[in-house]
């Protein structure tokens, strides 16, 4: 049995692993700890978890978590578990970080978005978290450190056509949108309702933090330098994210051999979807259709007036873009079948 | 006893299982959705087309 211990359990990824853990038939939560709320009750922090889990939050305790738990998750944000994850060493735990302080493997390249690493050498110990790509690695994981939102929604859809060489490394451009939940519980001006509601706001056009990581797992599969143009946009929904992505292959292609090429990727996946049809409504991926579920649902088009590709993803940024990928990654180091507790659709409509 | 043929879209080269088809029958690519025509039927093969549809128009 996966005993779990969740640090940041009053965000939102925090109460979306918590959500998804307690329905989990191999798992159970039973630590949980943030900063401000000591002694609450997990449901009233997170109101839909109400009755359902009866287990108070506590302060962070390295004992008390190794004699609890052997899987703990990190739902915090970028330069805490970096402070945190050398005390829970060599106790036997399972580490899944999803916040960004293990991404990295360049430790210049995290200092330059980040800021300050104090535990540089653990970053070795740490693999990919993006399953569809690094599954092996990660089932002899000690620490997973799982992918940005919008790095998951940008790397899926790309890999099959670097790992063909079909697309110019250095001609992609990822255009995402990603709803309120993607920053997290704190408020701020920006997220204050008058200035948050209607908007389709470009707030990362440039030097987006997620081009990092993108560029670390694209260039690995290109086995060259992989560059990417990503611009962020927040717009006016709660979950979800939809990346459309301008590649520019380097030579013709039909729609047969992109078919033929993501089915050989990612036949076998079972969370990615390949949906691309001629017709309808919802001929491409989006993520209304995805609300709440761990799927990346994938498609494509051929432009051949320009000669691009153009990709379309979308995910739910709250579970296949955090909390669902964490728990497909638990699954995996833990030895169970990776769609364990996962494997369930959308909620449609929403 | 039911003949199944095996087909392949025309479109995205899914590979399509039939029962006992007729020609001129419409069946939908459970990949990429399009509406395909069976066109011949010889033996143990099966030509599928794709069906004449009439193009969606969203405006703008
Ligand atoms: N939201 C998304 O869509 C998404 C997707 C993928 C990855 N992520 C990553 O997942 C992590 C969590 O994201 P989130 O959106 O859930 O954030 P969040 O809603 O802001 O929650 C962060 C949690 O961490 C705790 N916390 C904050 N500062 C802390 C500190 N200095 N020490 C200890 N605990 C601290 C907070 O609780 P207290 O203040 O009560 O301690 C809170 O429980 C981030 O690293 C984020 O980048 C988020
Ligand atoms: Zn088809």
């Amino acid at each position: 049995m996966i005993e779990a211990a969740i640090i940041g359990i009053s965000g939102y990824t925090g109460g979306e692993l918590a959500r998804l853990l307690l329905i989990h038939p191999e798992a159970e939560i039973t630590y949980a700890s943030s900063r401000t709320h000591n002694g609450k009750l997990i449901g009233s922090v997170h109101p839909h978890l109400r009755k359902l889990l009866n287990l108070r939050i506590q302060s962070f305790n390295p004992e008390k978590i190794s004699d609890s738990c052997n899987f703990v998750f990190f739902a915090t944000p970028h330069g805490v578990s970096q402070t945190m994850i050398p005390q829970l060493m060599d106790r036997g735990l399972k580490i899944i970080d999803l916040s960004a302080d293990f991404r990295l493997k360049n430790l210049n390249t995290y200092v330059h978005y980040y800021g300050r690493h104090t535990c540089p050498e653990l970053v070795k110990k740490a693999v990919y978290g993006l399953p569809e790509i690094h599954k092996e690695e990660i089932k002899k994981a000690e620490i997973v450190a799982c992918p940005g939102c919008m790095a998951s929604a940008s790397i899926l859809p790309l890999a099959p056509l670097i790992s063909e060489k079909v697309i110019d490394l250095e001609k992609i451009v990822v255009d995402a949108k990603i709803g309120s939940s993607g920053s997290g519980v704190k408020p701020s001006r920006s997220t204050h309702h008058p200035e948050r509601a209607n908007v389709i706001r470009p707030y990362k056009v440039a030097k987006h933090r997620h081009t990092a990581e993108i560029e670390q797992e694209l260039s690995l599969l290109a086995e060259a330098d992989v560059k990417v143009s990503f611009s962020a946009h927040a717009v006016d929904t709660v979950r979800g994210i939809l990346a459309t992505i301008h590649s520019f292959p380097l030579r013709e292609v039909t729609e047969k051999e992109l078919w033929r090429i993501y089915r050989k990727f990612y036949g076998q996946e079972p969370f990615i979807r390949i949906i691309k049809r001629r017709e309808g409504l919802y001929s491409l991926p989006d993520p209304k259709t995805l609300i709440g579920s761990n799927f990346c649902d994938i498609g494509f088009e051929i432009d051949e007036h320009v000669g691009r590709v153009v990709l379309v993803s979308a995910l739910d940024n709250l579970v296949k873009g955090a909390a669902g990928q964490a728990i497909q990654n638990m699954n995996l180091v833990a030895g169970l079948d990776e769609t364990t507790g996962l494997f369930f659709p959308g909620l449609f409509p929403v | 006893m039911a003949q199944v043929f095996i087909a392949s879209c025309p479109v995205c080269g899914a590979e399509i299982n039939l029962t006992d088809p007729v020609v001129r029958e419409v069946v939908e690519c459970s990949d990429c959705g399009t509406e395909l025509e069976v066109v011949e039927i010889n033996n143990d093969k099966i030509v599928l087309a794709e069906a004449e549809l009439e193009g969606e128009d969203w405006g703008q």
